[in-house]
């Protein structure tokens, strides 16, 4: 018997057609560039304020080298639920109702995973963050996008999330402040997609990720709605607020049974989040408040600044009011998306992400982080203005 | 407004008025108006660089002093306070507490003159007891900037 399968005839199905993340030719260029100014990160531009970083090095110092329990530390998950409801305003029993994991990404996977049932869907606003589709995928569920429309001001609207929900529609997706819109989502928008949750008894999984970076107004979450608590996963962690991407610390809170389930898959692929990153988690929560403030107000202010120019430049574009990305229109330009980011990296070294990388309905649009020293994005800013792309033809 | 441009500045004093308003949410002008009120009541008394000597090739030195003083019976230690006060040389003079009484930092060309000046002129005050003397080797913080701070961590360029 002679082989007869090539390597990647291994591949499960579902992963083989899976498409990877992005615009991987656009990147490669970007990497290749040494004096690209870059508004294409997703990540905060300070580094992790200095107590929380010497409380990670402290705990290594102290020899807190082993493994936490499955759902993470019992003191992170009183801290984590005792913030969550000061600024949230839903209660959680940090025993049994908080999972501590890798990243509010892993804390995705693990709600997908432990909600679906193969074939059913879940819907979810797009444009929206690369994972979600494939997390859905990958959890054998149906990725159901709405499209937000700028007329809406990225927000999903009742009518349209009512006329994607099925007899097999399992969940909704949300994220506010968006990534990559920035959008958040006003109050009586919110109330109506909680009532469609509960009149089609829906879950409503919820990635707050960004929900500390809003400007304009007091960030609301669904899971404090009444009835909801009962019904939605609130994913959070510390990567934008605290500035701790690489740490790798989010976590979910939701009603005890999901908990349960999640943590199964938590203890069986994980054991359970990083030490070391847990302990500083925690500092962040005790004592980061002050620092994380100032890195807002920090990004309001470059947020105005920045949003502000590339109006006058001729990129039509929301005052977002969350997150730290501006999504401005570059249909002006006559270009699709793709093209206004190649050229623009080819003519000025300057990466924004196309909008389309987001899904297809980011279409038309680019996605700038300002999260970018302000020298820098004057800069681009110029180059932009040089490039001769930002016009109205 | 006059308290945060007073943080602002005390971060850094040569912000611009237009960001101090952007700040303070004020306008330029109301800014500029706050700034010039507070340098005409002495709150604000000046302006300097921070300056990493380390980076400097000149031999200049700097001494921290703990002097111990006896008190006058008529304003305590402000008069020999403010008599040293007025020496160039000293650059900074506090009145502590602990273990010893003011505190100056002094500036020369080099360790002698420095060491002259304790000697001759600071040591034989009327009132001054004793003098104990600390050359500065290497400067690590000043108002709140590190000198050498971390090296710059490379980002990815592009993430999501």
């Amino acid at each position: 018997m002679s082989a007869s399968k090539s390597a990647s005839d291994f591949v499960a199905d579902h992963i083989r057609t899976l498409p990877k993340s992005g615009i991987r030719k656009f990147f490669d260029l970007v990497n290749t560039m040494d004096d690209v100014i870059s508004l294409g990160v997703g990540e905060p531009d300070f580094t992790t304020p200095w107590c929380i970083r010497e409380s990670g090095l402290y705990s290594i110092e102290r020899g807190h080298t082993a493994y936490t329990s499955n759902l993470g530390m019992l003191s992170l998950r009183k801290a984590i639920c005792s913030y969550v409801e000061r600024h949230y305003g839903a209660s959680y029993d940090p025993a049994r109702e908080c999972i501590v994991t890798v990243g509010v990404s892993e804390a995705l996977d693990l709600t997908l995973r432990t909600l679906l049932n193969p074939g059913e869907e879940v819907i979810y606003t797009e444009p929206c963050y690369v994972s979600y589709p494939a997390e859905i995928v990958m959890a054998h569920g149906v990725p159901v996008p709405v499209t937000t429309r700028v007329e809406d001001g990225f927000a999903i609207t009742p009518e349209a999330l009512a006329a994607k929900i099925t007899p097999r529609t399992k969940a909704i997706l949300l994220n506010f402040p968006c990534n990559p819109t920035g959008a958040t989502m006003p109050m009586k928008y919110l109330r109506a997609v909680a009532d469609l949750a509960k009149k089609h008894d829906l879950v409503v999984i919820t990635d707050e990720i960004y929900s500390e970076l809003t400007y304009d107004e007091e960030h609301a979450s669904i899971a404090s709605l009444p009835g909801m608590t009962e019904r939605t996963i609130f994913l959070h962690g510390f990567s934008k607020a605290f500035a701790m991407t690489g740490w790798r610390v989010g976590y979910a809170c939701g009603p005890k049974e999901i908990i349960d389930g999640m943590m199964k898959i938590h203890q069986y692929a994980i054991m359970c989040a990083s030490t070391v990153a847990q302990e500083a988690a925690l500092e962040a929560l005790n004592r980061g408040e002050k620092e994380m403030l100032k890195m807002r107000e920090s990004y309001r202010l470059r947020r105005n600044f920045f949003v502000k120019e590339l109006n006058e430049l001729g990129l039509p574009c929301l005052m977002p009011k969350g997150a730290f990305y501006a999504f401005p229109s570059i249909k002006g330009s006559g270009m699709d998306d793709v093209e206004f980011a190649s050229e623009l990296l080819k003519r000025e070294h300057v990466a924004v992400v196309p909008g389309s990388a987001f899904g297809p309905g980011g279409t038309g649009f680019v996605r700038c982080c300002y999260a970018t020293s302000r020298e820098d994005l004057k800069e681009a800013l110029a180059r932009m203005k040089r490039s001769g792309l930002c016009t109205t033809a | 407004m006059k308290k945060i441009i007073l943080e602002l500045l005390r971060e850094n004093a040569r912000m611009s008025l237009e960001e101090l308003a952007e700040r303070t949410g004020a306008s330029v002008e109301e800014v500029r108006k706050g700034i010039k009120e507070l340098e005409m009541s002495g709150v604000i008394c000046g302006y300097t660089a921070i300056l990493n000597e380390a980076e400097l090739s000149d031999n200049r030195v700097k001494a921290l002093i703990e002097v111990r003083v006896t008190p006058k019976r008529e304003g305590g230690f402000d008069s020999v306070a403010r008599r040293i006060a007025k020496f160039p040389e000293v650059t900074d003079l506090i009145l502590i507490s602990g273990s010893y009484d003011l505190q100056l930092t002094v500036v020369g060309n080099s360790l002698q003159e420095v060491a002259n000046f304790v000697a001759s002129r600071l040591a034989t005050i009327d009132g001054v007891l004793s003098t104990s003397t600390g050359f500065m080797l290497r400067k690590y913080k000043e108002s709140g900037r590190i000198m050498q701070d971390d090296e710059e961590y490379e980002r990815l360029k592009v993430s999501f």
